[in-house]
């Protein structure tokens, strides 16, 4: 079963000029973002993207980048409520992972 | 003279025998689980002891590894390590256990303790460049999020390869030469992930309401309309609703935001439930009227707190439906517990 959220979020950019097709953004991603068609990466469905950040880590060139933060709606309030970056060094104890 | 490569516990249970090599004794790993291990892995979905449930990283042995066998990456959380070693019956492998502080390999990765220089540190300390000829690292897919593959082969001449999500599939993946499908590339969020996950929602959710469940019964003891078990019962379930059934039904549930989804739920069941114990007759309306504002927001609030321990939602996504969705639970749970609280403390005295 295919789990979709919501539409037309993600900061996932990808620059084709830059790209070697080296493959490595295709082998890391965990929805299946990725093709490579005619040694070049090619976005499917950026949809999908949940922004972990793992293409981006690993692209040799340069050619992905991604806002990877923490997707914990606990940081994001706590951030918002101490006007800091949310973060997940939680002083939450046991309910944080 | 041999010493440990890995300072590791000598009481572990896990630990079958000790691996000569010249570099030192490495500890041989058991791949099979016993009753303490399992015992161990229900206590942490629940959240006992989970954040000092780990072992010491460093180098382990599966089976009896030659320099010429495949070196296995992972992070020292011990539900971790026993999710991974169970599939390795019959193998012969060397485990590379990194310090992830006791946390799992995707979270870690994402906090960057499962990152570039753990692993470059864990490389060096454990002198895994004597040890083995080749130099090739089997990753965690997951790990990825932490770490950058070329920037370790910059620094230490392995090549990372990034092995399947799930453990079970490492012995596929290694029979097929390092070669993954699709399939072991994604990653999934069943039913069986979804459930195992909702005891740490409900259980901090329930000890969050307890401090205001002491104050209504305290409230009880002298209000006009004491709080019966039919709102107990409202209550609880809409807690249930959104730490436990909105996780289970998640993809059949309508609409995408999990705040929504989690308020469909909770007005359903609140709705639903006081209809059933005819609490909308005169005299328990304002309660009633009350708990239909406050108790979806509540499961609204709890499913929205799911999107962390998710699989596919995204920071700007979550982002998004908490500044579109916490507005209204913080307006509706606000309106609706001054109602209840109204009805509670200066309602009649003969309702029920």
């Amino acid at each position: 079963m295919k789990h979709r959220y919501l539409k037309n979020v993600t900061t996932l950019t990808l620059s084709a000029p830059q790209c070697i097709g080296c493959g490595r953004c295709a082998e890391v991603c965990p929805h299946g973002v990725f093709t490579i068609i005619d040694r070049k990466a090619q976005i499917n469905d950026k949809n999908r993207c949940m922004e972990c950040g793992a293409c981006a880590n690993n692209c040799p060139v340069n050619a992905l980048s991604v806002d990877a933060g923490v997707g914990c709606a606990h940081a994001f309030i706590m951030g918002w409520l101490t006007g800091s970056e949310p973060s997940c060094d939680c002083s939450g104890g046991s309910q944080c992972c | 003279m041999s010493h440990h490569v890995t300072p590791f516990d000598n009481t572990a249970p896990w630990v079958t025998g000790m691996l000569s090599t010249p570099q030192g004794d490495i500890p041989i790993v058991s791949t099979q689980l016993t009753h303490k291990d399992i015992t161990g892995t229900w206590k942490v979905r629940w959240g006992i002891g989970r954040m000092n449930y780990k072992i010491k990283p460093g180098l382990y042995a599966v089976g009896h590894p030659e320099p010429t066998s495949p070196v296995l990456v992972s992070a020292n959380y011990k539900l971790t390590f026993d999710s991974l070693r169970k599939e390795l019956a019959g193998l012969d492998t060397w485990l590379l256990i990194l310090d992830t502080k006791g946390i799992n390999v995707w979270c870690a990765a994402g906090k960057g303790t499962f990152g570039t220089a753990e692993l470059v540190s864990r490389l060096a300390k454990t002198s895994l460049s004597a040890v083995v000829t080749h130099r090739t690292l089997i990753l965690p897919q997951l790990g990825a999020s932490g770490v950058s593959a070329h920037e370790v082969t910059k620094k230490t001449g392995f090549v990372v390869v990034y092995g399947p999500v799930r453990a079970n599939d490492i012995k596929a993946f290694l029979a097929a030469g390092n070669e993954a499908t699709p399939e072991m590339r994604t990653v999934q969020f069943t039913l069986r992930d979804r459930l195992v996950l909702t005891p740490m929602e409900l259980v901090p959710a329930v000890q969050k309401s307890l401090p205001v469940l002491g104050g209504l019964f305290l409230t009880n003891q002298f209000a006009r309309r004491p709080l019966d078990k039919h709102d107990a019962a409202a209550i609880t379930g809409a807690l249930a609703a959104g730490t436990v059934l909105t996780p289970a039904l998640l993809p059949v549930i309508p609409g995408k935001a999990f705040a929504w989804k989690g308020w469909l739920l909770g007005l359903g069941w609140t709705s639903g439930y006081l209809s059933k114990v005819k609490r909308f007759k005169k005299g328990n309306r304002l309660l009633s009227a009350g708990e239909l504002l406050l108790l979806p927001a509540i499961s609204s609030f709890f499913a929205m707190n799911f999107t962390g321990s998710s699989t596919y939602t995204s920071p700007s996504g979550v982002k998004k439906e908490m500044k579109k969705a916490l507005p209204w639970i913080i307006g509706s749970a606000v309106a609706g517990g001054a109602m209840m609280l109204a009805a509670h403390l200066f309602g009649r005295r003969d309702a029920s």
